[in-house]
């Protein structure tokens, strides 16, 4: 099982490696072709290790070498194969052989084709090392390459002004939060003196609560910058500047879901801690409800998904924070599915409208798009949580799990947040596919995407519907490590009531935003309608005036203070002090070069100069060594040692 | 009467040697140079010897003795490169012999 282990790790590095080969050179097949080809043997690997697992087989945990080992601290490259590493392992392997496939289709006629791929399986090496690591240390090497690779995909298209800033927020504000997960490691090794998950955890419980929980806060600042929790999560909605793909893989199934996994991963830490448990919980239901209401108004399609994604993340720490980890992995699992497929719809609609991101300027595109029509809805019912797709089981089983804490306040929120996730999901494929073809005005002439790319999305579109199916396997499956705490209403009728009375909620959503938007009426809109003029529709288009406040509060008052630490501390002290020894030294060379004048005399006479002097020196340290005792005496008269 | 000793020769020496040196310094002369270089060199020869006799070692007094041949030497090395130069340039003047000069 070692050797698979292995295989599923290092083949993405593989992949990546060898799409670096030709990252300079011009566009060359291969370079897709062979990383897609390494992932899908990733996959099987992940697929056998699962079997192993679910067949009852041992989990699997190597110690590939040493990696830092000084004094009390050592740090092995570890690597752990258990029911919620494989999890992860498998929605990363597939929605990342999925993103490749499609990738070969979406990047066909970018110039950077090659270095795409190379920066695409770097990341899901990283994102690997993140899920499969068996300590905190391995766990933050994955976290900061995730990191990086997100900042080169970002910013991919360099040439781009906004994409390179795009890239550069994400980069530092992934920083700051780091900083608070470092932190949160460093109290872990100092408290229980190590950093693989089993030890560390197994210390815990002894350890005073205080202490805990401030390991858990700033382990869990670390999960807000990387799964884009307010207030750090400006930077995701900006992050869609990358190409699809990337946001479908990165900025949707698979990094930004890394916090969540943090938070499951450290679980028994997060159990002595219920009442950071409660926070974690409380802030997911208020991103969960900030975000979709953004997303409500929102004109760019990219975006309006990306603030799903916050949203769903809120769902997941909302079960995470209470205690629900397999349901926030399994909220985690179903999203990563048919979140990477809605976005890879949006790719393919962008691709027929020329990279047009409007969803107003598009409309009655289910003709020429069919098979994208009919994924984007199926994806958006699943979002919706429309039974018997896959949200149904994974988000309906929160807002359950949130009934049944007792925290009504939150349950509420989600269940009015659900209503907006319907809508807004309908509302942009209402929007999209449906009404008049407004697309005409602009004269573009809108093609499906290719064969392979649609059947390479498919196993996207099965996961996306069936993945509530396995519900039951999976529980049985992870419950071996995670709490197994079965969350059921007691009373039937409360259960009924609640499940339709959602499934209603949500339908009535999705049946006003067809009607809303689905029809002939709809035009651009170009800021005099009165919708657009309301205070309501400009705070929630201008995200809350977030983004503003940190750039004036924030930027560019540190933009002043930079300035001002260039010109007074580093033009007058640092560079001042530098050019200075400099100075000294080149003006010793100007005034001394005048000795060699090449006069034999003069010559002469340096050297009897230098003779004398070295003379005089030797008889000095000679007094010195001869008088030691009493210069010593003297010495300590005046007080030195 | 006084006992000549060793300090006597000693003075002698660095009296010899200080003679040499400021000989050394100021003469421009290339001639006069190597006169002021003979008298270093004898002046050492002179604490030699003093020293071989006072330790009643002749080790000094050997080395004195291959001073004065390579002085020998030097000096007739020396006053060959000398005549030569004067034949060329007509004069020894240390001054003018800067051609080495970068």
């Amino acid at each position: 099982m070692e050797l698979y282990l292995y295989i599923a790790l290092f083949s993405p590095l593989v992949g990546s490696l060898f799409a670096a080969l030709f990252a300079a050179s011009p566009k060359s097949l291969i370079a897709g072709v062979v990383p897609s080809l390494l992932l899908f043997t990733s996959f099987v690997a992940s697929t056998i290790l699962l079997v192993n697992i679910l067949s009852g087989g041992d989990i699997v945990h190597v110690e590939m070498m040493t990696w830092i080992a000084t004094g009390n601290l050592y740090i092995p490259f570890g690597f752990v194969v258990d029911q919620v590493s494989i999890t992860m392992m498998m929605v990363v392997t597939v929605v990342s052989t999925v993103v490749h496939v499609y990738s070969i289709g979406y990047m066909d006629h970018d110039k950077s084709f090659n270095r795409f791929f190379a920066w695409l399986s770097a990341f899901v090496f990283s994102m690997m090392i993140l899920v499969m690591s068996d300590n905190f240390a391995g766990l933050f090497i994955g976290w900061e390459g995730v990191g990086l690779c997100s900042w080169g995909l970002i910013g991919f298209w360099y040439h781009k002004e906004s994409a390179t800033w795009a890239a550069n927020e994400a980069f530092i504000m992934n920083r700051i939060a780091d900083l608070g997960m470092l932190i949160g490691i460093f109290l872990v090794y100092w408290n229980t003196g190590t950093l693989q998950y089993d030890e560390a955890f197994a210390v815990m419980p002894a350890l005073n609560s205080e202490i805990l929980t401030w390991m858990g806060i700033f382990l869990f600042v670390g999960a807000m910058g990387k799964s884009a929790q307010f207030p750090l999560h400006t930077w995701l909605a900006d992050a869609m500047e990358g190409p699809t793909p990337v946001s479908a893989l990165i900025h949707a199934a698979t990094m930004v879901t890394a916090g969540v996994y943090l938070v499951v991963r450290a679980n028994p830490l997060y159990d002595l801690i219920p009442h950071v448990g409660l926070f974690i919980a409380s802030l997911g239901a208020f991103v969960a409800l900030f975000a979709a209401s953004m997303a409500l108004v929102n004109r760019d399609m990219k975006r309006i998904i990306a603030y799903s994604t916050l949203s769903q993340l809120g769902y997941m720490f909302v079960a995470a924070g209470l205690g629900a980890y397999w349901v926030a992995l399994f909220h985690l699992m179903a999203h990563a599915f048919f979140k990477a497929l809605l976005f890879l719809g949006a790719g393919n609609v962008m691709h027929a409208m020329h990279d047009e991101l409007d969803p107003f300027k598009m409309g009655g595109l289910k003709k020429p798009l069919k098979w994208t029509f009919i994924m984007m809805t199926l994806a958006s019912v699943a979002l919706a949580g429309i039974y018997p797709f896959a949200g149904f089981f994974s988000k309906d089983l929160i807002l359950e799990v949130s009934l049944i804490e007792h925290h009504y306040i939150i349950y509420s929120v989600l269940l009015f947040t659900a209503g907006l996730t319907a809508f807004y999901s309908f509302r942009l494929v209402a929007l999209i596919f449906h009404g008049e073809e407004r697309y005409k005005l602009f004269g573009i002439d809108p093609h499906e995407a290719y064969k392979f790319v649609l059947i390479a999305m498919s196993p996207l579109l099965i996961l996306a519907i069936i993945a509530g199916s396995f519900k039951m396997t999976y529980f049985e499956m992870v419950t071996a490590v995670l709490p197994a705490t079965q969350y059921h209403v007691h009373s039937v009728v409360t259960y009924w009531i609640m499940t339709i009375g959602t499934q209603l909620f949500v339908l009535l959503a999705i049946a006003f935003a067809y009607k809303k938007y689905a029809n002939n009426r709809i035009t651009v809109p170009n800021g005099t309608s009165k919708m657009e003029n309301r205070l309501c529709y400009k705070i929630l288009s201008n995200q809350y005036y977030i983004p503003y406040v940190y750039e004036e509060y924030i930027s560019k008052p540190y933009r002043e203070l930079s300035e001002v630490f260039w010109k007074h501390v580093d033009m007058k002290v640092v560079d001042a002090s530098v050019d200075g020894i400099a100075n000294i030294i080149y003006s010793t060379g100007e005034k001394t070069r005048t000795m060699q004048s090449g006069n034999l005399s003069t010559m002469l006479k340096w050297m009897v100069a230098g003779t004398v002097a070295l003379l005089s020196l030797a008889v000095v340290f000679g007094l010195a060594v001869r008088y030691s005792d009493e210069i010593k005496l003297i010495f300590s008269g005046l007080g030195v040692q | 009467m006084m006992e000549i000793g060793l300090n006597h020769y000693l003075v002698l020496s660095t009296i010899l040697f200080s003679i040499g040196l400021v000989g050394v310094i100021r003469r421009k002369n290339l001639l006069m140079l190597f006169f002021a270089t003979e008298i270093l060199l004898n002046s050492v020869n002179i604490s030699f010897a003093a020293i071989s006799h006072f330790y009643g070692d002749l080790t000094g007094q050997m080395f004195a003795f291959f001073v004065i041949a390579i002085a020998a030497s030097e000096v007739a090395v020396g006053l060959g490169l000398l005549i030569v130069w004067h034949k060329r340039h007509g004069n020894i003047d240390l001054e003018q012999m800067s051609t080495m000069r970068g």
